[in-house]
């Protein structure tokens, strides 16, 4: 929360509209989310001149209020109310907090224009008993009559809430950082605030020794003060403080909290008395304890930084101070620690403590070394005006800050080429100028020093581009085309089989599941048709999601459960996703989950539900698509939690690359099909060009043949003898009939067999030969007999 | 010749009388047949005497032809009464319902994905995907992101082993892939859609799983302009040819200058309202020119080259363009609300 009454302390903001300088703001990248106007208006300062009980009621009095410009008959309640006083006077009009309109009314009969106020109808104050008690708020004599209450009550400053989620740079944590950022919207110049103050002949250095033991330490620098009178705070610090979102509590820590504000660099305050002589910085021990401010006992590892008296911590650094050295009302002495540690060793000591505060947020974003010099200054000037401090001469300092600076050599072209703007140099002196970076320019070439204060900027040209086009504004920029020669895009890699698997099972009426990958300890051990071990994570969330999975099926699964809960009865599903083993060997695959109907029409009493048949129907359509006609087939295979007799491998070129199955009735009681295929196997195999293959001119001759055959023995066994006994002419063999139990555990079985030449017109003789061998081979080689006709 | 007259007369009476299809068959079989009254009358045309003969074989000719004539049409008439009535009797009621066939919705997100693809690869990008179980060297380093960086701290991820390999936080780390391969000297267009993960408790707004739609170009002369140009394409593409765009300062580490990119809200025409938080603008992604380091470290010499990279995230542009509020919806499936995306859009 910025104020901007504190911010015009810094840069001249007169005559500006606040409002529209958050839209300004905003468009040159720190976004203001909300700007907070407390200011009410139509609130004047008016004088009692006359009081007279109500004649309707006990305790109301009717109130001539002299507000300068006129004479008002207000009526008023409170007990305090008398002739004489200086008060808040509500005018009709005025809008008080909770929406309260102020109108002219009547009150028991009588005329009342406005409405005198108690400190907690302005929302300044809570609205507590004790409060309400003390009736209207009596302004002092000494108060213009007719003044803007507003500016009696310090209540006319302007709050932008700014968006500092992502702002790379901390200026939004501090009001001299802000104001350097208007300024350079704004094209003026930022005044720093005073520092000088006296100092007295003892010196610092023989009172405390500092000692830095850590490279997380870069910068320590230590002053001293005597004699402090701990009080109230002045009013304006306290009201920017309360607008800045913290709570005030007495002089001298509101003080640390208002330079921290304002500069950005978090002091800490140490009781001298109880400090003693020496300081030592260093890393944690592990298990080393401190009780901090909230005094609760904070264990240490060796990757959180301490300040020790030299035996015990006295502060866990850039988090929280000890309780053993803090400042209480008795405090007299003080040591001020204005110093710079590892951004990251804060944020990492402030997240695993979970003792995220102003102070740690703002080391955790780096500091200038600049600004915490002269906030150590400022505190004591502060100290010495308004606690009566004496601030002892001299500072310890201990600095292994790298204070290169970053320079960076450009011309105007390259900043043009990135932002495709046409800038020229003076255009370019310009908003360096605003930016209030400083710059030598010779022979058409810029060299820019990065200031200090800006940590975020590195030395390269496109973060001074960056800094020039949020100036020049993005939304001034003109759209344009990249012109590099192109060509019509591409699916690289297995993309494409995965959109062209899609494309066909959408097709084919399958609804396209999206599921997590994280999946249950109890899921990923359901369908283990591979060997594949899961990958664990060492830190999930939740028990629930805490392996990768190696297969999709039980995901789908849960998807069927969901939409039968919601009474959805035919669910076709599938969902391509990666797969992962213990090895991160990445498999990408298709799953697939089958239940109910496939095609219905009730009143012609037309079902077709899903079995194995049609799940396998599908299968070999997509595997035809994909370009694997006759190079698949499948084999009986028993895998766990799938139906021991209806569950099958799936071969391309005699390698397994999936699954067809039916859920075992243990699992679940309902009719549902799965299958699952790996896309990367069918990815790495190749398939053939399309070619065009004319139909043959030669007729066909289709002849049928029935064999009676034990149960057990499937058809593709009986289909392969044919095939190979059949030969070149065998154009192809499928099944056409099926009786199970045509006799006592035997089946009958017909397949149509099609025979073709290519070259020629085939003879009937021909064909019978082969036909009574095929004949022959089938019943010869298997327990089968022929059926006759 | 009163012969033929008398039995011209017979038939055509009967014929006159025939009921059915049938009826003229069986009686054309019995006149017409080679021993029927009609052959008879033929045969006798031999006996008879020359002058006669050509006489009477003329009037048996015509007698024939008329014949022939009036069966063919009774015939017909028969034929088509008989399929007229067949079709009578076929005629169904048309209002009953159809037989159904089940959808094939795609996913909401998939459906937005390929909606941007198919934008960009008209724009010459190619569609590219890396692996999900990455290495920190790619998810993190290359992408100008070191160890301890804060915006590791934004992105919580999961790690999987010794903070070497994680479940990749973005998408970015497909472009590092992709330029590295590219070997420092050729221009790249791609995009890179796919899942990403981060610590993030599940509710109506966070995902521990979501999809990034990440795109990148690199060439010789490319600029921010550039990139509002080819963000105009895609932005009017997914919400209308109306809508206008703008660009605002942000931070992201792989970018510089970086940018917000925002669409005037497409509900309230950029008057104000609930969706745009009475912004009358709705940011839709982020994106900049590719940071120098991050050329450098992949491949690219800086000086030479320059590139721009955006990022969607395809939740959000889903709900937005279809007015959905639970994230959980693309993940849930529920068939009752994906079937009606079983449909061509404009």
């Amino acid at each position: 929360m910025i104020s901007l009454n504190w911010v015009k302390d810094y840069v001249d903001l007169t005559n500006e509209d606040l409002e529209e300088l958050a839209v300004k703001v905003t468009k040159a990248g720190v976004n203001v989310e909300k700007v907070i106007n407390n200011r009410i208006s139509n609130l004047v300062i008016g004088k009692i001149v006359a009081c007279e009980p109500h004649p309707n009621s006990d305790h109301l009095k009717i109130c001539t209020v002299d507000i300068g410009s006129e004479k008002l008959q207000i009526v008023c309640g409170a007990p305090n109310a008398r002739e004489g006083i200086k008060v808040i006077v509500a005018l009709p009009g005025a809008v008080l907090p909770g929406d309260f309109e102020i109108k002219v009314g009547k009150i028991r009969d009588v005329e009342s224009n406005g409405m005198l106020c108690a400190l907690f109808e302005l929302g300044l104050e809570e609205k507590t008993d004790e409060n309400y008690a003390k009736g209207i708020h009596e302004v002092g004599e000494e108060v213009e009559i007719g003044l803007d209450a507003n500016i009696y009550l310090n209540n006319d400053d302007v709050l932008y809430e700014l968006d500092v989620h992502k702002h790379r740079n901390n200026d939004c944590y501090y009001h001299i950082g802000f104001a350097y950022e208007i300024a350079c919207i704004l094209n003026k110049k930022v005044t720093l605030p005073p520092i000088a103050h006296q100092e007295i002949a003892e010196k610092v250095n023989d009172n405390i020794q500092v000692t830095v033991d850590t490279a997380l330490c870069p910068y320590y620098s230590a002053k001293m003060v005597r004699d402090v009178e701990i009080k109230e705070s002045p009013d304006f610090i306290k009201q920017r403080l309360i607008n800045a979102g913290m709570r005030p509590i007495n002089n001298v820590v509101d003080i640390s909290n208002y330079v921290m504000l304002e500069f950005g660099q978090p002091l800490h305050f140490f009781d001298k008395d109880y400090l003693g002589d020496t300081i030592v910085v260093r890393q944690a021990h592990d298990q080393e304890k401190i009780i901090t401010l909230d005094k609760q006992e904070r264990v240490l590892t060796k990757n959180d930084i301490v300040i020790t008296d030299g035996q015990k911590p006295v502060c866990i650094a850039g988090v929280m101070g000890g309780e053993n050295t803090e400042v209480l009302p008795t405090t007299k002495n003080i040591l001020i620690e204005s110093a710079i540690f590892d951004a990251v060793a804060i944020r990492n000591t402030a997240s695993r403590l979970n003792l995220k505060s102003e102070a740690s947020i703002r080391y955790g974003k780096g500091l200038n070394y600049e600004y915490t010099n002269m906030a150590i200054e400022r505190a004591c000037y502060l100290l010495e005006k308004y606690a009566d401090a004496k601030v002892l001469s001299g500072t310890v300092i201990y600095d292994k800050v790298d204070k290169t600076d970053k320079v960076v050599k450009f011309q105007t072209a390259g900043i043009n080429k990135i932002l495709g703007i046409n800038l020229n140099d003076e255009d370019v002196k310009t908003e360096l100028n605003r930016l209030d970076f400083p710059y030598q320019y010779k022979d058409k070439t810029f060299t820019v020093t990065i200031p200090k204060r800006r940590l975020d900027i590195d030395a390269n040209i496109n973060d001074i581009a960056e800094e020039i086009g949020r100036l020049y504004g993005y939304h001034n920029l003109v759209s344009t085309l990249p012109t590099g020669a192109t060509r019509q895009g591409k699916y690289i890699g297995d993309v494409k089989i995965r959109k062209e698997t899609s494309k066909r099972l959408r097709t084919l009426g399958l609804n396209e599941c999206k599921t997590y990958t994280l999946v249950s300890p109890e899921m990923a051990d359901l369908f283990k048709y591979e060997q594949k071990e899961n990958v664990v994570l060492p830190n999930p969330m939740s028990s629930d999601k805490s392996l990768v999975r190696t297969t999709i099926i039980p995901s789908l699964l849960n998807v069927y459960e969901y939409n039968t809960a919601r009474n959805v009865k035919n669910i076709m599903l599938y969902e391509i996703s990666k797969t992962y083993d213990v090895n991160f060997q990445e498999d990408l695959k298709v799953a697939i989950l089958m239940k109910g109907s496939y095609l219905t029409n009730d009143w012609q009493r037309m079902n077709l539900s899903v079995d194995f048949y049609l799940i396998k129907g599908v299968i070999e359509n997509l595997l035809d698509y994909l370009g694997f006609k006759n190079r698949y087939s499948f084999v009986k295979s028993e895998i766990a939690n799938l139906h021991p007799g209806i569950s099958v491998q799936v071969l391309v070129d005699r390698e397994p690359i999936g699954i067809i199955g039916k859920i075992h009735p243990n699992l679940k009681k309902a009719d549902i099909y799965v299958a699952e295929l790996s896309l990367t196997s069918l990815y790495q195999k190749s398939t053939k060009p399309l070619k065009f293959k004319s139909a043959s001119k030669y007729p066909e001759i289709i002849k049928d043949m029935a064999f009676v055959v034990d149960n057990e023995i499937d058809s593709e066994t009986i289909k392969n003898v044919i095939k190979k006994e059949g030969g070149r002419i065998l154009a192809s063999v499928e099944v056409f009939d099926l009786y199970p139990n045509y006799s006592e555990g035997k089946k009958s079985i017909a397949f149509k067999l099609v025979f073709k030449d290519e070259n020629k017109t085939l003879v009937d003789n021909e064909v019978m030969e082969i036909f009574n061998k095929i004949i022959n081979k089938v019943t010869t080689t298997l327990p089968a007999i022929l059926r006759d006709k | 010749m009163d012969d033929i007259k008398n039995l011209q007369k017979e038939i055509l009476s009967q014929l006159e009388n025939t009921q059915s299809l049938k009826e003229v068959l069986d009686l054309k079989q019995n006149y017409m047949s080679k021993k029927g009254p009609v052959s008879n009358l033929t045969n006798k045309l031999k006996d008879l005497p020359v002058e006669e003969k050509k006489v009477f074989g003329a009037a048996l000719n015509t007698f024939k032809q008329e014949l022939e004539e009036a069966f063919k049409k009774k015939i017909t008439y028969f034929e088509e009464l008989e399929i007229n009535e067949k079709l009578k009797a076929e005629e169904i009621d048309i209002s009953l319902p159809a037989t159904k066939l089940t959808n094939g919705s795609p996913n909401i997100l998939e459906k937005i994905i390929e909606e941007v693809e198919s934008v960009f690869m008209s724009m010459g990008y190619d569609v590219v995907d890396g692996p999900e179980i990455e290495e920190d060297h790619y998810n993190f380093e290359l992408l100008n992101i070191p160890k301890g960086h804060p915006a590791r701290d934004a992105q919580d991820t999961f790690y999987i082993k010794n903070e070497d390999y994680l479940l990749r936080s973005q998408t970015s780390p497909v472009q590092a892939r992709v330029m590295l391969a590219s070997g420092g000297d050729k221009p790249i267009r791609m995009i890179c859609p796919g899942k990403t993960y981060r610590r993030d408790a599940d509710d109506a707004t966070h995902s521990h799983q979501f999809m990034q739609i990440e795109g990148l170009l690199v060439d010789k002369n490319v600029s921010l302009s550039d990139l509002k140009g080819t963000f105009d394409v895609i932005a009017k593409k997914l919400f209308g040819e109306d809508i206008e765009t703008r660009f605002r300062p942000s931070y992201y580490q792989f970018t510089e200058p970086s940018v917000e990119t925002d669409i005037s809200c497409f509900a309230c025409k950029g008057k104000g309202c609930s969706l745009c938080k009475n912004t009358g603008w709705i940011t839709v992604s982020g994106a900049g020119i590719v940071h120098p380091n991050v050329l450098r470290n992949c491949g690219y010499d800086p000086e030479i080259w320059t590139g721009f990279a955006f990022g969607f995230g395809a939740e959000r542009l889903a709900m937005l363009k279809y007015g959905i509020n639970d994230i959980r919806t693309f993940y849930q499936t529920d068939l009752r609300e994906i079937d009606a995306f079983d449909r061509l859009e404009d």
